[in-house]
Protein backbone atom coordinates (compact mmCIF):
# COMPACT_ATOMS: atom_id res chain seq x y z
CA UNK A 1 0.00 0.00 0.00
CA UNK A 2 1.39 3.39 -1.10
CA UNK A 3 2.51 5.75 2.13
CA UNK A 4 0.22 8.44 3.31
CA UNK A 5 2.58 11.11 1.94
CA UNK A 6 2.08 9.80 -1.54
CA UNK A 7 -1.65 9.70 -1.50
CA UNK A 8 -1.56 13.00 -0.10
CA UNK A 9 0.84 14.61 -3.00
CA UNK A 10 -1.43 12.42 -5.37
CA UNK A 11 -4.27 14.38 -3.92
CA UNK A 12 -2.92 17.62 -4.05
CA UNK A 13 -1.84 17.47 -7.36
CA UNK A 14 -5.04 16.45 -8.94
CA UNK A 15 -6.98 19.20 -6.88
CA UNK A 16 -4.26 22.08 -9.04
CA UNK A 17 -5.35 19.88 -12.19
CA UNK A 18 -9.39 19.75 -11.80
CA UNK A 19 -8.97 24.18 -10.33
CA UNK A 20 -7.22 24.34 -13.86
CA UNK A 21 -9.53 22.23 -15.86
CA UNK A 22 -12.09 23.98 -13.94
CA UNK A 23 -10.73 27.64 -15.06
CA UNK A 24 -10.70 26.62 -18.70
CA UNK A 25 -13.90 25.10 -18.75
CA UNK A 26 -15.33 28.72 -17.65
CA UNK A 27 -13.32 30.44 -20.22
CA UNK A 28 -14.49 27.80 -22.33
CA UNK A 29 -18.03 28.65 -21.55
CA UNK A 30 -17.28 32.63 -21.58
CA UNK A 31 -15.90 31.85 -25.24
CA UNK A 32 -19.15 30.11 -25.94
CA UNK A 33 -21.81 32.26 -25.37
CA UNK A 34 -20.15 35.11 -27.19
CA UNK A 35 -19.54 32.88 -30.32
CA UNK A 36 -23.04 31.69 -30.48
CA UNK A 37 -24.02 35.53 -30.27
CA UNK A 38 -21.77 36.47 -33.20
CA UNK A 39 -23.44 32.82 -35.21
CA UNK A 40 -26.36 34.51 -34.61
CA UNK A 41 -25.77 37.88 -35.65
CA UNK A 42 -24.70 36.67 -38.72
CA UNK A 43 -27.53 34.80 -39.62
CA UNK A 44 -29.83 37.57 -41.27
CA UNK A 45 -27.48 38.55 -42.98
CA UNK A 46 -27.04 35.02 -44.67
CA UNK A 47 -30.17 34.25 -45.33
CA UNK A 48 -30.58 37.65 -47.21
CA UNK A 49 -27.56 37.02 -49.39
CA UNK A 50 -29.04 33.55 -49.89
CA UNK A 51 -32.32 35.27 -50.81
CA UNK A 52 -30.93 37.38 -53.43
CA UNK A 53 -28.39 35.18 -54.90
CA UNK A 54 -30.92 31.97 -55.50
CA UNK A 55 -33.18 34.46 -56.83
CA UNK A 56 -30.74 36.59 -58.90
CA UNK A 57 -29.18 33.23 -60.00
CA UNK A 58 -32.57 31.13 -61.10
CA UNK A 59 -34.32 34.22 -62.47
CA UNK A 60 -32.00 35.28 -65.13
CA UNK A 61 -31.14 31.81 -67.63
CA UNK A 62 -28.91 34.03 -69.83
CA UNK A 63 -26.78 35.34 -67.25
CA UNK A 64 -23.28 33.49 -67.00
CA UNK A 65 -20.22 33.78 -64.26
CA UNK A 66 -17.03 31.81 -63.98
CA UNK A 67 -18.35 30.83 -60.45
CA UNK A 68 -21.75 29.41 -61.79
CA UNK A 69 -20.05 27.21 -64.66
CA UNK A 70 -18.92 23.73 -63.85
CA UNK A 71 -15.62 23.23 -65.21
CA UNK A 72 -13.83 20.32 -65.88
CA UNK A 73 -12.10 19.28 -62.55
CA UNK A 74 -7.98 19.50 -62.91
CA UNK A 75 -7.16 20.08 -59.12
CA UNK A 76 -9.43 20.65 -55.77
CA UNK A 77 -9.45 22.84 -53.32
CA UNK A 78 -9.62 22.22 -49.72
CA UNK A 79 -10.75 24.63 -46.62
CA UNK A 80 -10.44 22.60 -43.27
CA UNK A 81 -10.97 24.66 -40.32
CA UNK A 82 -9.20 23.04 -36.86
CA UNK A 83 -8.67 25.33 -33.48
CA UNK A 84 -5.04 26.73 -32.86
CA UNK A 85 -4.71 24.40 -30.16
CA UNK A 86 -5.61 20.89 -28.44
CA UNK A 87 -7.61 20.22 -25.05
CA UNK A 88 -10.43 20.89 -27.09
CA UNK A 89 -11.51 17.20 -27.14
CA UNK A 90 -11.95 14.94 -30.18
CA UNK A 91 -12.43 18.24 -32.18
CA UNK A 92 -9.32 18.59 -34.00
CA UNK A 93 -8.99 14.83 -34.95
CA UNK A 94 -12.74 14.81 -36.59
CA UNK A 95 -12.31 17.35 -38.93
CA UNK A 96 -9.27 16.08 -39.90
CA UNK A 97 -10.13 12.43 -40.25
CA UNK A 98 -12.63 13.64 -42.62
CA UNK A 99 -10.76 15.42 -44.99
CA UNK A 100 -7.80 12.42 -45.07
CA UNK A 101 -10.98 10.59 -45.77
CA UNK A 102 -12.11 12.56 -48.55
CA UNK A 103 -8.70 13.32 -49.90
CA UNK A 104 -8.10 9.11 -50.20
CA UNK A 105 -11.50 8.50 -52.09
CA UNK A 106 -10.94 10.82 -54.20
CA UNK A 107 -7.34 11.50 -55.14
CA UNK A 108 -4.96 9.43 -56.53
CA UNK A 109 -1.98 12.10 -56.88
CA UNK A 110 -1.22 14.88 -54.44
CA UNK A 111 -1.37 17.14 -57.37
CA UNK A 112 -4.90 16.86 -57.76
CA UNK A 113 -5.40 18.85 -54.89
CA UNK A 114 -4.18 21.66 -52.57
CA UNK A 115 -5.54 22.74 -48.94
CA UNK A 116 -6.28 25.78 -47.05
CA UNK A 117 -5.74 25.70 -43.63
CA UNK A 118 -7.38 27.33 -41.10
CA UNK A 119 -6.30 26.80 -38.01
CA UNK A 120 -2.38 25.77 -36.52
CA UNK A 121 -3.75 22.02 -35.41
CA UNK A 122 -5.01 21.13 -38.89
CA UNK A 123 -1.81 22.74 -40.75
CA UNK A 124 0.39 21.49 -38.86
CA UNK A 125 -1.02 17.98 -39.77
CA UNK A 126 -1.14 17.77 -42.99
CA UNK A 127 2.08 19.69 -43.52
CA UNK A 128 3.81 16.81 -41.60
CA UNK A 129 1.94 14.37 -43.99
CA UNK A 130 3.78 16.78 -46.61
CA UNK A 131 0.42 17.75 -48.51
CA UNK A 132 0.30 20.46 -50.64
CA UNK A 133 -0.80 23.64 -48.53
CA UNK A 134 -1.89 26.61 -50.62
CA UNK A 135 -3.07 28.91 -47.61
CA UNK A 136 -2.56 28.89 -44.02
CA UNK A 137 -4.09 31.15 -41.55
CA UNK A 138 -3.21 30.80 -37.85
CA UNK A 139 -4.08 33.08 -34.91
CA UNK A 140 -7.45 33.96 -35.83
CA UNK A 141 -9.04 36.25 -33.38
CA UNK A 142 -11.49 34.35 -30.66
CA UNK A 143 -14.50 36.44 -32.25
CA UNK A 144 -13.54 37.00 -35.98
CA UNK A 145 -14.68 39.63 -37.40
CA UNK A 146 -16.09 39.94 -41.02
CA UNK A 147 -13.07 42.39 -41.83
CA UNK A 148 -10.65 39.67 -40.48
CA UNK A 149 -11.65 36.65 -42.55
CA UNK A 150 -11.89 38.92 -45.69
CA UNK A 151 -8.77 38.95 -46.41
CA UNK A 152 -8.81 35.40 -46.38
CA UNK A 153 -12.10 34.61 -48.40
CA UNK A 154 -11.14 36.64 -50.74
CA UNK A 155 -7.87 34.80 -51.94
CA UNK A 156 -9.61 31.54 -50.96
CA UNK A 157 -12.34 33.12 -54.01
CA UNK A 158 -9.52 34.12 -55.87
CA UNK A 159 -7.20 30.72 -56.28
CA UNK A 160 -10.76 29.47 -57.63
CA UNK A 161 -11.03 32.43 -60.22
CA UNK A 162 -7.44 32.28 -61.59
CA UNK A 163 -8.03 28.82 -61.53
CA UNK A 164 -5.25 27.21 -59.30
CA UNK A 165 -8.57 24.80 -58.55
CA UNK A 166 -11.76 24.14 -60.44
CA UNK A 167 -13.94 23.20 -57.02
CA UNK A 168 -13.36 24.54 -53.51
CA UNK A 169 -14.95 22.40 -50.65
CA UNK A 170 -15.02 23.30 -47.22
CA UNK A 171 -14.67 21.19 -43.91
CA UNK A 172 -16.01 22.27 -41.13
CA UNK A 173 -17.29 22.26 -37.96
CA UNK A 174 -21.06 22.86 -37.95
CA UNK A 175 -22.68 24.08 -34.72
CA UNK A 176 -26.27 23.09 -33.76
CA UNK A 177 -26.66 22.92 -29.80
CA UNK A 178 -23.56 22.73 -27.07
CA UNK A 179 -23.37 18.77 -27.17
CA UNK A 180 -24.54 18.40 -30.62
CA UNK A 181 -21.96 19.62 -33.41
CA UNK A 182 -20.97 17.51 -36.91
CA UNK A 183 -18.07 17.78 -39.39
CA UNK A 184 -19.27 18.67 -42.66
CA UNK A 185 -17.61 18.99 -46.16
CA UNK A 186 -19.74 21.69 -48.41
CA UNK A 187 -18.92 22.31 -51.93
CA UNK A 188 -18.90 25.99 -52.22
CA UNK A 189 -17.29 26.07 -55.69
CA UNK A 190 -18.69 26.72 -58.11
CA UNK A 191 -22.13 28.23 -56.94
CA UNK A 192 -24.32 25.31 -58.20
CA UNK A 193 -27.03 24.08 -55.89
CA UNK A 194 -29.03 27.35 -54.77
CA UNK A 195 -31.92 26.72 -52.08
CA UNK A 196 -35.00 28.07 -53.78
CA UNK A 197 -36.33 30.32 -51.43
CA UNK A 198 -39.92 30.74 -53.54
CA UNK A 199 -39.61 34.07 -54.01
CA UNK A 200 -39.33 34.57 -57.44
CA UNK A 201 -38.77 38.44 -58.31
CA UNK A 202 -37.88 39.34 -61.75
CA UNK A 203 -35.11 42.12 -60.71
CA UNK A 204 -33.87 44.90 -62.29
CA UNK A 205 -30.32 44.94 -62.85
CA UNK A 206 -28.36 48.22 -62.26
CA UNK A 207 -25.71 48.72 -64.38
CA UNK A 208 -26.27 45.10 -65.82
CA UNK A 209 -25.97 41.55 -64.76
CA UNK A 210 -22.74 40.70 -65.27
CA UNK A 211 -21.74 43.67 -62.67
CA UNK A 212 -24.20 42.29 -60.13
CA UNK A 213 -22.62 38.99 -60.19
CA UNK A 214 -19.19 40.23 -59.95
CA UNK A 215 -20.16 42.17 -56.76
CA UNK A 216 -22.82 39.36 -55.15
CA UNK A 217 -21.13 36.08 -55.99
CA UNK A 218 -18.00 36.54 -54.50
CA UNK A 219 -19.25 37.90 -51.73
CA UNK A 220 -21.96 35.11 -51.19
CA UNK A 221 -18.83 32.43 -51.23
CA UNK A 222 -16.93 34.98 -48.86
CA UNK A 223 -20.10 34.54 -46.62
CA UNK A 224 -20.15 30.90 -46.76
CA UNK A 225 -16.09 30.70 -45.19
CA UNK A 226 -16.97 33.19 -42.85
CA UNK A 227 -20.16 31.49 -41.95
CA UNK A 228 -18.25 28.02 -41.41
CA UNK A 229 -15.40 30.00 -39.15
CA UNK A 230 -18.06 31.25 -36.91
CA UNK A 231 -19.88 27.84 -36.68
CA UNK A 232 -16.25 26.14 -35.93
CA UNK A 233 -14.95 28.56 -33.30
CA UNK A 234 -19.11 27.74 -31.64
CA UNK A 235 -18.28 24.38 -31.96
CA UNK A 236 -14.27 24.44 -30.86
CA UNK A 237 -15.31 26.19 -27.75
CA UNK A 238 -18.28 23.66 -26.41
CA UNK A 239 -15.91 21.28 -27.23
CA UNK A 240 -13.66 22.53 -25.35
CA UNK A 241 -16.05 23.27 -22.16
CA UNK A 242 -17.63 19.69 -22.72
CA UNK A 243 -13.90 17.99 -22.56
CA UNK A 244 -12.88 20.34 -20.14
CA UNK A 245 -15.76 19.22 -17.77
CA UNK A 246 -15.22 15.56 -18.19
CA UNK A 247 -11.58 16.27 -17.32
CA UNK A 248 -12.99 18.06 -13.75
CA UNK A 249 -15.31 15.46 -13.19
CA UNK A 250 -12.73 12.56 -13.55
CA UNK A 251 -10.40 15.00 -11.46
CA UNK A 252 -13.06 14.66 -8.72
CA UNK A 253 -13.90 11.13 -8.97
CA UNK A 254 -9.99 10.67 -8.37
CA UNK A 255 -9.76 12.56 -5.44
CA UNK A 256 -12.41 10.75 -3.95
CA UNK A 257 -10.86 7.82 -4.32
CA UNK A 258 -7.70 8.71 -3.53
CA UNK A 259 -9.22 10.57 0.19
CA UNK A 260 -10.92 7.38 0.80
CA UNK A 261 -7.64 5.06 0.76
CA UNK A 262 -5.86 8.17 2.48
CA UNK A 263 -8.45 7.53 5.35
CA UNK A 264 -8.26 3.92 5.32
CA UNK A 265 -4.22 3.92 5.16
CA UNK A 266 -4.75 6.61 8.31
CA UNK A 267 -6.88 4.24 10.13
CA UNK A 268 -4.55 1.44 9.54
CA UNK A 269 -1.83 3.30 10.77
CA UNK A 270 -3.67 4.40 14.44
CA UNK A 271 -4.82 1.04 14.72
CA UNK A 272 -1.34 -0.79 13.93
CA UNK A 273 -0.14 1.93 16.50
CA UNK A 274 -2.70 0.77 19.15
CA UNK A 275 -2.53 -2.68 18.47
CA UNK A 276 1.73 -2.01 18.96
CA UNK A 277 1.31 -0.22 22.18
CA UNK A 278 -1.03 -2.30 23.99
CA UNK A 279 1.40 -5.63 22.82
CA UNK A 280 3.70 -3.93 24.31
CA UNK A 281 1.75 -2.55 27.66
CA UNK A 282 0.82 -6.63 28.19
CA UNK A 283 4.48 -7.06 27.53
CA UNK A 284 5.89 -5.35 30.29
CA UNK A 285 3.10 -6.70 32.89
CA UNK B 1 -46.34 59.86 -47.79
CA UNK B 2 -45.96 56.51 -47.67
CA UNK B 3 -42.76 54.64 -46.36
CA UNK B 4 -40.74 51.91 -46.94
CA UNK B 5 -39.04 49.42 -44.72
CA UNK B 6 -35.78 49.86 -44.89
CA UNK B 7 -32.97 47.43 -42.89
CA UNK B 8 -28.93 47.96 -43.22
CA UNK B 9 -27.51 43.86 -42.62
CA UNK B 10 -23.87 43.20 -41.99
CA UNK B 11 -22.04 40.03 -41.19
CA UNK B 12 -21.44 40.98 -37.84
CA UNK B 13 -25.26 41.82 -37.42
CA UNK B 14 -27.85 44.26 -38.45
CA UNK B 15 -27.78 47.82 -37.93
CA UNK B 16 -29.89 49.75 -39.23
CA UNK B 17 -33.81 48.94 -39.05
CA UNK B 18 -36.54 51.63 -40.02
CA UNK B 19 -39.34 52.91 -42.30
CA UNK B 20 -38.11 55.92 -44.31
CA UNK B 21 -39.92 57.88 -47.30
CA UNK B 22 -37.26 58.22 -49.17
CA UNK B 23 -34.06 56.02 -49.10
CA UNK B 24 -30.84 57.17 -51.25
CA UNK B 25 -27.78 55.32 -52.08
CA UNK B 26 -24.68 55.55 -53.70
CA UNK B 27 -24.42 52.41 -56.35
CA UNK B 28 -21.84 51.91 -58.32
CA UNK B 29 -23.42 53.82 -61.23
CA UNK B 30 -24.46 56.53 -59.41
CA UNK B 31 -26.60 58.23 -56.94
CA UNK B 32 -29.93 56.46 -56.43
CA UNK B 33 -32.97 57.67 -54.56
CA UNK B 34 -36.10 54.54 -53.93
CA UNK B 35 -39.15 55.18 -52.26
CA UNK B 36 -42.12 52.88 -51.37
CA UNK B 37 -43.73 50.96 -54.77
CA UNK B 38 -40.17 51.03 -56.77
CA UNK B 39 -39.80 48.02 -58.85
CA UNK B 40 -37.53 45.21 -57.67
CA UNK B 41 -33.74 46.35 -57.99
CA UNK B 42 -30.89 44.54 -57.54
CA UNK B 43 -26.88 47.24 -57.60
CA UNK B 44 -24.15 47.00 -56.37
CA UNK B 45 -22.73 49.87 -54.15
CA UNK B 46 -20.21 51.74 -54.05
CA UNK B 47 -18.16 53.08 -50.64
CA UNK B 48 -20.58 55.73 -49.74
CA UNK B 49 -23.26 56.57 -47.42
CA UNK B 50 -27.25 55.67 -47.59
CA UNK B 51 -29.46 58.17 -46.20
CA UNK B 52 -32.84 57.81 -45.11
CA UNK B 53 -35.44 60.40 -44.96
CA UNK B 54 -38.27 60.98 -43.47
CA UNK B 55 -40.02 64.34 -43.82
CA UNK B 56 -37.44 66.62 -42.43
CA UNK B 57 -35.30 63.70 -40.74
CA UNK B 58 -32.28 62.52 -41.92
CA UNK B 59 -30.94 59.16 -40.75
CA UNK B 60 -27.27 58.33 -42.77
CA UNK B 61 -25.08 55.28 -42.39
CA UNK B 62 -21.82 54.74 -43.66
CA UNK B 63 -21.44 52.11 -46.09
CA UNK B 64 -18.43 49.82 -47.14
CA UNK B 65 -19.04 47.89 -50.24
CA UNK B 66 -22.01 44.99 -50.85
CA UNK B 67 -25.28 45.66 -52.49
CA UNK B 68 -28.69 47.20 -52.40
CA UNK B 69 -32.01 45.11 -53.02
CA UNK B 70 -35.25 46.60 -53.58
CA UNK B 71 -38.69 44.80 -53.30
CA UNK B 72 -41.78 47.09 -53.61
CA UNK B 73 -42.58 46.97 -49.52
CA UNK B 74 -38.79 46.90 -48.67
CA UNK B 75 -34.98 47.80 -48.89
CA UNK B 76 -32.11 46.26 -47.57
CA UNK B 77 -28.77 46.51 -48.30
CA UNK B 78 -26.50 43.97 -47.32
CA UNK B 79 -23.14 45.62 -47.03
CA UNK B 80 -19.72 44.58 -45.62
CA UNK B 81 -19.47 47.23 -42.91
CA UNK B 82 -21.86 49.67 -42.00
CA UNK B 83 -22.05 52.41 -39.57
CA UNK B 84 -24.39 54.80 -38.01
CA UNK B 85 -23.43 58.15 -38.78
CA UNK B 86 -23.66 58.57 -34.82
CA UNK B 87 -21.69 55.59 -33.74
CA UNK B 88 -18.71 56.93 -36.18
CA UNK B 89 -15.58 56.86 -33.98
CA UNK B 90 -14.09 60.03 -35.78
CA UNK B 91 -10.96 60.02 -34.03
CA UNK B 92 -10.44 56.57 -35.54
CA UNK B 93 -11.34 57.83 -38.75
CA UNK B 94 -9.00 59.89 -38.85
CA UNK B 95 -6.01 58.17 -37.67
CA UNK B 96 -7.45 55.87 -40.02
CA UNK B 97 -6.71 58.51 -42.73
CA UNK B 98 -3.29 59.58 -41.77
CA UNK B 99 -2.22 55.88 -42.19
CA UNK B 100 -3.48 55.59 -45.46
CA UNK B 101 -1.73 58.64 -46.47
CA UNK B 102 1.19 58.01 -45.09
CA UNK B 103 1.88 54.85 -46.78
CA UNK B 104 0.10 55.84 -49.98
CA UNK B 105 3.50 58.33 -49.67
CA UNK B 106 5.84 55.89 -48.85
CA UNK B 107 5.19 53.19 -51.31
CA UNK B 108 4.97 53.86 -54.79
CA UNK B 109 6.27 49.99 -56.10
CA UNK B 110 4.16 47.60 -54.39
CA UNK B 111 0.95 47.65 -56.27
CA UNK B 112 -1.57 45.53 -54.23
CA UNK B 113 -0.47 48.05 -50.62
CA UNK B 114 -0.90 50.87 -53.14
CA UNK B 115 -5.23 49.54 -53.65
CA UNK B 116 -5.28 48.10 -50.24
CA UNK B 117 -4.06 51.96 -49.23
CA UNK B 118 -6.29 53.57 -51.20
CA UNK B 119 -9.39 51.44 -50.34
CA UNK B 120 -8.59 52.08 -46.42
CA UNK B 121 -8.30 56.09 -47.32
CA UNK B 122 -11.71 55.82 -48.97
CA UNK B 123 -13.16 54.04 -46.47
CA UNK B 124 -11.89 56.77 -44.14
CA UNK B 125 -12.76 59.62 -45.69
CA UNK B 126 -16.40 58.37 -46.30
CA UNK B 127 -16.63 57.78 -42.70
CA UNK B 128 -15.63 61.52 -41.45
CA UNK B 129 -17.98 62.72 -44.07
CA UNK B 130 -20.66 60.52 -42.88
CA UNK B 131 -19.94 61.58 -39.47
CA UNK B 132 -20.61 65.24 -40.05
CA UNK B 133 -23.79 64.88 -42.04
CA UNK B 134 -25.43 63.09 -39.14
CA UNK B 135 -24.45 66.20 -37.30
CA UNK B 136 -25.95 68.48 -39.26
Amino acid sequence: MASLREIKSRITSTQKTSQITKAMEMVSTAKLSKAEQSAKSFVPYMEKIQDVVSSVASGTTEATHPMLEQRPVKKTGYIIITADRGLVGAYNSNVIRKLNQMIQERHKSPDEYGIIAIGRVGRDHFKKLGHNILLDIIGLHDHPTYEEINTISRQAVGMYSDGTYDELYLIYTNYKTIISHEVVAKKILPLTDFESTGSNLSYEFEPNIEEILNVLLPQYAESLIFGAILSSKASEYASGMTAMKNATDNAMELIDELTLRYNRARQDKITQEITEIVSGAAALE
Amino acid sequence: MKTIAVSIVTPDGPVYESEAELVVAKATSGELGVMAGHVPLVAPLAIGSVRMKTGNDQDVVAVTGGFLEVRPDKVTVLAQAAERAEEIDVDRALRAKQRAEERLNQKREANIDQKRAELALRRAINRIQVAQLGKK
